[in-house]
């Protein structure tokens, strides 16, 4: 089979050894069965097992592979590795404290996930049945309910970058979104007021770096955008 | 050497779905519980999951949860106990309804209900013809799911311990079971974990074979775990190749596709499942869809230039319905295997899937265990849920939907049952025996001193290799002896395997080192109990077990209709019997399997 040598540039701190962060020049040999990026590092990790990166189901559902591309947030196992300018250059996601090498401490991207209350909000006593929604009800959840948690879209946007304790951020605002076009919940209301801040949603300044960077080819601008109207809507 | 101690009422090792259905019981319940995984909820594998979960809910046609029974029974050839499947068949609808309360995003009918497809196995009254049973959310059942699940727990306040790695089982003289030893990734320190109840939902081991569906971290850590602790392994030697895995990459196709309309073709264009399953067709059982695969491949009429995968065609259907039913495997096709399934079939072969063998429980979540003249006590303090366990739904062979359904009924189980336990349990914590943190302290101790040695990457490829060329959809009694020697000079490798980063901070290779004595337990259990099973049945079919008269499809009842139990001390081999007795309805009984 022909292989060729691929020429990487890898970030690299282990705050166990390391004073400072280093990028490392790294060769390895890639063949056609190597596809995708993560094949790639797959098998620089077999050459040097202290590169240390996140990765688990290997076809862009989990989310764990989130890394900096040359420059642009992407899951290392959805990106091509023949479309790639080298020496590849691998960064952790931006704007969040590094634990080590590709591994980013996403801590604070949880946190405002976990602030728009993500899960759906109904008191009354459940059905025996489930609850009906329309065809065209359930359709307002597709490009929504897909996120993969990956903070692609959070970690690319200047507005996350300066705010990230009061920002909620494209990620979290898109699954917010999810919850306040959800025709079971019932607490659309709560759920604007929660939002209604300086910070936590009008810091979006329509960027679009979120939009560009989702491998899921989501728009969490699309439904900032809605939480926008949902909130004029109420105050007229 | 000293190490922390946390102590809990329950504790759950695994955040898929069975993990995260489990911890909703405990957190509801009060109970101090903590539950480990190995990454962030979200990304454990359920989320891969694709084509749906089963449920008689005629939501589109009239159905019944005795015909689901029925077909898991048939499905299971026969190997499955029947109470357990009872349990679960009728317990679906339930599950599932409660999930869609949970807010889970399925698709709907026209009449607002839930959204259900074809799935292969699933049949109405007894056998006759494909049914309406798997509730889907398009093509992204897990994930959508996992998230439903995961965000009931951010609602339940469930106390969540991410990138923590379990280690070893924590396992007293009289075999009580107090808790695990456990790594934090990010910072490399070891803790114990001290509990009146330990839920393993750990997930499977696919990634003992070289191609599999499955993600990098299905190491078996569960099974691992158990087998080290004496408990021992049931019925490993049943694998599911699934049908459908894209050639090359292994990325999962669901059989959704099928259920939707998909064909199967082999070079020449023939729907050949047409001849294997004259009733079922593309929608047979996986192990009988990926046999005839693999035999048009090996009689020459695979397609592509080394003709060696067949060809899954959606081509006929409206585009409409693939966008909005299957989008993801669109999206896959286009990503993994570089072809629009609008306008071009996709390339498939059978890949490895899913464990039906696991730890050993009763349908109540209890790990149970030979003592005495038992062959099934419950280990107390232990449960176990979802692909880890065996409980045994699937025997020989699972349906497809079953396994998310398994997760949902099974996690909701081993949850209640624990509750029940720990709540009626009036003692205080036992105290640890020291022997078993030692355990985990030398193994940790082991990599970080051992200078020369076998490399993981090399082991862990010697240990897919031999899984594939030896124990794959076909199977013959030379290859598996030899296997058996094979697998076994790998196990002596995997004791010494030396890693060069010896750092603290989230070091990944010690990870992979310390998953790997995991996946080699399991790749063990599995070679011997297969080279041991002298019939063929579900998905273990032998050469020396052919069709006959005698013996249908080669399965041997008179022998061979029982569970096997694997031991790791001297790779011990047992058998218990198959509960044929289900709870209320009559026993299904044994007959020759054909769709």
């Amino acid at each position: 089979m022909t292989t060729r040598t691929m020429q990487f540039r890898i970030y690299r701190y282990d705050p166990d050894k390391d004073d400072k962060p280093y990028l490392q020049d790294i060769s390895v040999e890639v063949d056609a069965t190597d596809r995708k990026l993560l094949d790639a590092m797959v098998k620089l990790k077999a050459k040097d097992d202290t590169i240390a990166f996140r990765r688990s189901c290997r076809e862009g559902v989990c989310g764990s592979d989130a890394l900096n591309i040359n420059g642009r947030n992407g899951l290392a196992c959805l990106t091509d590795l023949k479309d790639l300018p080298e020496p590849v250059v691998l960064r952790p996601l931006p704007g969040l404290p590094i634990i080590r090498d590709l591994i980013v401490d996403m801590t604070q991207f949880f946190k405002q996930y976990h602030s728009i209350k993500p899960y759906l909000i109904n008191n009354d006593p459940p059905p025996e049945t489930e609850r009906l929604q329309t065809p065209e009800e359930r359709e307002e959840l597709n490009g929504v309910y897909e996120c993969i948690l990956c903070a692609c879209c959070s970690t690319a946007c200047p507005s996350f970058w300066w705010n990230p304790d009061k920002y909620v951020g494209p990620a979290g605002l898109l699954q917010a979104y999810r919850f306040i076009a959800d025709t079971r919940d019932q607490a659309t209301s709560e759920r604007l007021d929660n939002l209604e801040d300086p910070y936590r949603l009008f810091r979006c300044h329509s960027i679009m770096n979120c939009v560009d960077a989702c491998p899921k080819g989501l728009n969490p601008m699309r439904a900032i955008g809605k939480i926008k109207d949902a909130m004029v809507r109420r105050a007229v | 050497m000293k190490i922390t101690k946390r102590t809990f009422d329950a504790v759950i090792v695994g955040a898929g779905g069975a993990g995260l259905r489990a911890a909703l019981q405990l957190s509801e319940s009060g109970l101090k519980t903590a539950v480990l995984t190995k990454v962030f909820p979200t990304r454990s594998h359920t989320v891969a999951a694709q084509g749906g979960v089963a449920a008689s809910l005629g939501n589109s046609e009239e159905d019944h949860w005795h015909w689901h029974m029925y077909d898991t029974v048939k499905g299971s050839d026969w190997l499955g106990d029947q109470d357990a499947i009872e349990f679960m068949c009728r317990k679906a609808n339930e599950v599932v309804i409660e999930l869609e309360h949970y807010g889970m995003p399925f698709d709907r009918t026209d009449a607002g209900k839930i959204y259900q497809r074809p799935f292969g196995g699933h049949m109405s009254n007894f056998g006759e013809k494909p049914v309406r049973r798997s509730c889907a959310a398009a093509d992204r059942t897990g994930h959508a799911m996992l998230h439903a699940l995961y965000q009931r727990n951010v609602r339940a306040n469930t106390q969540f311990f991410v990138e923590w790695m379990a280690l070893d089982l924590i396992r007293d003289a009289e075999g009580e079971v107090l808790g695990v030893t456990a790594l934090e990734m990010e910072t490399g320190e070891i803790v114990a974990f001290q509990s009146k109840a330990t839920i393993f939902a750990t997930g499977g081991a696919g990634r003992i074979y070289h191609s599999s569906t499955n993600a990098f971290i299905n190491t078996g850590d569960g099974l691992g775990m158990a087998a080290r602790a004496g408990i021992p392994l049931e019925d490993m030697e049943f694998w599911q190749f699934h049908p459908t895995g894209v050639a090359g990459a292994g990325v999962l196709i669901t059989e959704g596709v099928r259920g939707e309309g998909g064909i199967l073709r082999n070079s020449s264009g023939e729907r050949f499942m047409e001849r294997y399953a004259p009733n079922a067709k593309d929608l047979a059982s996986r192990d009988v869809v990926s046999r005839a695969m693999v035999t048009e491949i090996n009689e020459g009429r695979g397609c592509g230039p080394n003709k060696d995968f067949v060809l899954l065609d959606i081509t006929h259907l409206d585009p409409k319905v693939i966008m909005q039913r299957l989008p993801g495997i669109r999206e896959i096709s286009i990503q993994f295997a570089g072809t629009d399934p609008i306008k071009e079939p996709i390339p498939v072969v059978p890949t490895c899937h899913y464990q039906m063998g696991g730890i050993p429980t009763n349908y109540s979540g209890q790990v149970v265990a030979p003592r005495g003249s038992s062959m099934s006590v419950a280990v107390p303090g232990f449960y176990a849920a979802g692909e880890c366990a065996c409980a045994s739904v699937h025997g020989a062979n699972r349906l497809g939907t079953n396994s998310l359904l398994d997760l949902l009924v099974f996690g909701k189980s081993a949850g209640e049952t624990a509750v029940e336990d720990v709540k009626k349990s009036t003692k205080a914590h036992k105290d640890l025996p020291q022997e078993a943190i030692e355990r985990t302290l030398e193994r940790i101790n082991r990599l970080d001193t051992q200078r020369d040695g076998a490399g993981v990457h090399e082991s862990r490829l010697a240990m897919q290799r031999t899984m594939q060329n030896h124990c794959g959809v076909f199977r013959f009694a030379d290859k598996l002896k030899e296997g058996v020697s094979k697998i076994l000079d790998v196990q002596k490798d995997v004791q010494r395997t030396v890693i060069k980063d010896k750092s603290k901070v989230f070091n990944t290779a010690r990870i992979e080192a310390l998953e790997l004595e995991n996946l080699i337990e399991v790749a063990v259990a599995t070679m011997i109990s297969a080279e041991a099973r002298k019939e063929s049945r579900g998905a273990h079919v032998r050469d020396d077990a052919p069709d006959t008269a005698e013996r249908p499809n080669g399965r041997d009842d008179q022998n061979w209709l029982k569970h096997t139990l694997w031991f790791k001390e001297g790779n011990r081999l047992d058998y218990k019997s198959v509960k044929l007795t289900p709870l209320t309805v009559p026993t299904i009984e044994l007959k020759k399997r054909a769709y």
